[in-house]
């Protein structure tokens, strides 16, 4: 188990070298870093003085070596914008992402599930066709389309809900959350169901194919042989065989909704990660970009690694494999 | 009850399988009886219907397929008239299965515990802890050594002789009347065939739980098996006692089977096949099926026959059955 | 006279492949349904300028005093507004029909090169193995790794907005799943006897990867297309809504949506509503033409 975790680690120590590569050279190679690295009001001797004291005169490997030295400092370079470290302005508005993508997978998982369930148990059913023919819309629909559509429905029209923002907040362990209000809860709902409509389809069509596939095992028909009653064959022997396929997949979309959350937040004007991701790139406050996108990655290879580890502990087989490596 | 009275007659069994293609009629009109404490062996090539014919007695028939005719009595009652509720009580309690691949049986994402309290409890309104003692009896009856530690572990870390017994154990639970074994050794190592073979005959032996044993392997059902029945495209085309069906077989499709196993067989003589393949059971022409593949075939064979007492206590579906004396072996 | 119906007669009932294809195509109602809507989608966006009552991107044919009107209004130009004006008086429907024009070539431009430069590389990592075939293959799953948006994000903040920045990010992001897929299917069929004996034969490399390995590579690389053409029009459309991808004077479908956002919080719903109808049209057409394709051009699923 230690030799497997140490390997997985280099492995993501890897990668994370790879994009800050990557990220480097799309800062300093592609563009002018004079340009992306300090403001545009700067006039010449400013500028001069910036070039120095970013080291831009010195060839590119050391430039790349003070790149990763500072990075590893936690100093990603300032805001032009909001003249302050950028690293810290994006780790403030990560709980309004975070918990945008907790609340999404929760709807994904508790409307995802049953259907899914259903339309696996009785394939041939209207309703299963209904939740088919839904779950293809669910990937077609253009999420920030769907969006407006939710705001004119239920902001517009109905007013039930509020249409954009975040709401009263409450503060927990010094951050503050939406979801610890009910005024925060009713603006989290539409952008939170909006978000996780390409997972609940995701979700769906999981748990119904591995439900099909399930359902065709002889331990499933064993199972049924031993007289055990319907839904103890379903929720235990069929479901607890499912759950690790979906819980891996909706883990690794974990990465992918905070990503996608840019279009979320962008159309309900919520204030996380993604809406001052986009700001950015419109006012070219290119620090902040690179932050977001070293912090991103590196989240990115921390939920591929927490999700294999859940993996191999919900699964006995993964786990004595990892146990004999 | 009536102690001569067999535990379980099935008459007539016809399960179809009513699919976009057509109508499959995997079993079609089978009957045969399994006395108390005896073993019938159930024979055929794959395809043949033996193991819906299995399926079918212990009402695990999936849709597009359903019993379409015919009786299953079992100990008076008939299994094909009853809800799925009271199928679900005699299930795994007073009828038990056994499958073929013990690697598949068994919930890899369950301990083996759980596996068996859960069906100690569905039959049985005992505390867990009574439940637990009745499944580490069982698996030391099947010959699990250290049953206390064996119970706390996942499948996957069984052998599949161990996953079988396993599975026997869990079949064995409720002391049922009848155990249908479909193909139980077939997946493994011939040794453990044996030990599991000489297990499950001491076990009738003791208990008096029938059995139906469904296999292809005419050397399992030689060695096991009181009575034999031979199933070919969905139909019984010969029965009797073992030993004797063995010894001279009436109808060309079991004197084929037999003449296809290399022990029968003379060395450095040709083993003898059965030519062809099994028909598609989706439009079978009318008359004998075996007909197409069948040395003996003539105009006659284009009437079915019937399955007919041909010798005393012989029967046979051939209007050319193997009459005269026996080959010398 | 009848000689000349026989020949055409038995050529009727020789069953070619392609045939075959069209007609196992054509037993899903719903695929051909799709597949219709899919072509009068692309026609419509071909002969934009003939059928539009108005051409969108000319400022001096839009009258903003037509700003913001309901569909069905007559305007001051003297044709109806079917769908509505937008906020400087552009008709809705000739702008939809004009932006379905940058979605399709957007979608279908960046689609095909992205299969030009993936099926290249699968194809190269197939048959050459070893190292680059592992350095091809660690760069496609560190692609895929990522999602699409993200990567597309990256690559717009490095080059800035434009369209044809926007064509770039979404070869970029794409060109993996092709790679991927050629190189799965590669591997199988590099090892089948015909390659092996065109190997024998001292072909060229450039003959046997192009003439006898492409073109069995070519079931799964169909599929893959289609549904990524959708993709790529999806992504396309949440750049451009994102104000990431085309310029404001030329809109494509999801710009026109974007334009729409503030009015419809007062109620005027069509400008962001019918554009949004058209985009999603146009991706379950294409994904429902993908969805039979994959099943009748898959060989595991044959019966």
């Amino acid at each position: 188990m230690t030799v497997y975790l140490v390997r997985r680690l280099l492995q993501a120590l890897l990668v994370v070298l790879a994009m800050s590569l990557i990220v480097f050279i799309g800062v300093y190679a592609i563009g002018d870093p004079v340009e992306i690295l300090i403001s545009p009001d700067a006039d010449q001797i400013e500028r001069e003085r910036a070039v120095q004291a970013l080291g831009l005169d010195l060839p590119l490997w050391q430039q790349y070596a003070v790149f990763l030295t500072k990075a590893l400092q936690g100093d990603l370079g300032r805001s032009f914008v909001y003249n302050e470290p950028a690293l810290k302005l994006i780790l403030q508005r990560m709980p309004a992402t975070m918990e945008l993508a907790f609340g999404a997978t929760i709807f994904a998982l508790i409307i995802g599930l049953p259907l899914g369930l259903y339309a696996g148990l009785r394939p041939n059913s209207r309703f299963s066709r209904v939740i088919m023919a839904s779950s293809i819309l669910g990937f077609s629909l253009p999420t920030f389309w769907v969006g407006l559509m939710l705001i004119m429905v239920f902001a517009v029209y109905l007013g039930w809900l509020p249409s954009t923002g975040r709401g009263d907040t409450g503060t927990l362990l010094g951050m503050q959350w939406s979801f610890l209000t009910w005024d925060g809860l009713r603006h989290m709902a539409m952008p939170a169901l909006n978000l996780s409509l390409f997972k609940i389809s995701l979700v769906i069509r999981l748990t119904r194919a591995g439900v099909r596939e399930t359902m065709l095992m002889d331990y499933v028909k064993f199972a049924r042989a031993k007289g055990l009653s319907p839904a103890r064959v379903t929720f235990v022997h069929v479901f607890k065989n499912i759950l690790i396929p979906v819980v891996t997949v909706v883990g690794l979309e974990l990465g992918s909704t905070i990503a996608f959350s840019v279009v979320t937040e962008s159309v309900f004007a919520w204030p996380g990660m993604g809406k001052l991701i986009i700001d950015s790139i419109n006012v070219l406050d290119r620090p902040v970009i690179v932050a977001y996108l070293m912090l991103i990655v590196l989240m990115f290879i921390a939920i591929n690694l927490i999700v294999d580890l859940t993996y191999s502990m919900l699964d006995p087989r993964v786990r004595l494999e990892s146990k004999g490596t | 009850m009536n102690m001569t009275a067999p535990t379980l007659e099935v008459r007539d069994l016809k399960t179809h399988f009513f699919t976009r293609a057509g109508v499959v009629k995997a079993v079609d009109g089978v009957s045969f009886s399994v006395g108390r404490g005896k073993v019938m062996g159930l024979v055929g090539e794959s395809g043949s219907g033996k193991s819906v014919t299995g399926f079918s007695i212990i009402g695990l028939v999936d849709p597009p397929g359903r019993i379409a005719g015919g009786s299953i009595l079992f100990q008076g009652r008939d299994l094909a008239k009853l809800s799925e509720e009271e199928m679900r009580d005699l299930r795994g309690n007073r009828i038990a299965m056994i499958f073929q691949d013990p690697m598949m049986t068994l919930n890899p994402v369950l301990r083996i515990d759980t596996q068996m309290i859960e069906t100690v409890l569905a039959h049985k309104k005992v505390s867990k802890e009574e439940a637990r003692q009745r499944a580490r009896d069982t698996l030391g009856m099947v010959g699990i050594p250290s049953p206390d530690e064996r119970l706390k572990a996942y499948p996957h870390q069984f052998s599949g002789g161990m996953r079988q017994r396993v599975a026997i154990a869990i079949a064995l639970l409720h002391e049922p009347q009848l155990i249908i074994a479909d193909e139980p050794t077939t997946a493994l190592d011939v040794t453990i065939q044996g030990q599991i073979l000489a297990e499950v005959q001491k076990l009738c032996a003791t208990t008096g739980t029938s059995m139906i044993w469904i296999t292809h392997d005419l050397s399992v059902v030689a060695g096991l098996a009181d009575d034999i029945a031979v199933m070919y495209a969905g139909r019984i085309v010969e029965k009797g006692v073992v030993g004797e069906v063995l010894d001279r077989p009436l109808h060309p499709y079991t004197h084929g089977l037999i003449g296809s196993v290399p022990s029968r067989n003379k060395r450095g003589e040709a083993l003898r096949q059965i030519p062809g393949m099994t028909p598609s059971l989706l439009n079978l022409p009318p008359g004998c099926a075996f007909r197409s593949r069948c040395p003996r075939a003539s105009e006659a064979c284009l009437t079915e026959p019937l399955l007919a007492e041909i010798l005393p206590g012989r029967e046979a579906r051939c209007v050319h059955p193997h009459l005269e004396a026996p080959e010398a072996a | 006279m009848s000689d000349a119906v026989i020949p055409g007669k038995i050529a009727d009932k020789v069953e070619t492949p392609f045939r075959r294809f069209v007609s196992e195509f054509a037993e899903s109602k719903v695929a051909l349904g799709a597949l219709v809507v899919f072509i009068i989608i692309t026609l419509l966006a071909i002969f934009a300028p003939w059928i539009t009552p108005q051409n969108p991107y000319d400022l001096a044919e839009l009258d903003i005093m037509d700003g913001r009107m309901e569909p069905g209004t007559v305007g001051g130009a003297g044709f109806t507004y079917w769908l509505g004006t937008d906020d400087q008086g552009r008709d809705m429907l000739s702008g939809i029909i004009y932006g379905l024009r940058i979605s399709l070539t957007v979608g279908a431009g960046s689609a095909l090169i992205a299969c030009l430069i993936g099926a290249s590389l699968g194809l190269l990592a197939a048959y050459a193995g070893g190292r680059t075939d592992s350095v091809i293959m660690r760069l496609v799953d560190l692609q895929l790794s990522f999602p699409t948006i993200l990567a597309a994000l990256m690559i717009l903040a490095f080059l800035g907005k434009g369209i044809m920045n926007v064509v770039i990010a979404l070869v970029l992001v794409e060109w993996a799943y092709y790679a991927r897929t050629v190189r799965g299917t590669a591997l199988v069929e590099r090892r089948r006897e015909y390659i092996e004996a065109a190997q024998c034969l001292a072909l060229p490399t450039h003959r046997v990867l192009f003439r006898h390995l492409l073109p069995n590579c070519l079931p799964p690389l169909i599929v893959v297309g289609t549904m990524q053409v959708a993709r790529a029009i999806a992504l396309e459309a949440t750049l451009s809504f994102l104000g990431l991808g085309v310029p404001i004077t030329e809109p494509s479908l999801g710009l026109l949506i974007a334009n729409g956002y503030e009015y419809m919080l007062s109620g005027k719903y069509w400008i962001s509503f019918y554009p949004g109808i058209a985009l999603l049209i146009t991706i379950v057409s294409i994904n429902l033409v993908g969805d039979q394709l994959r099943d009748v051009l898959n060989p595991r699923l044959k019966k």
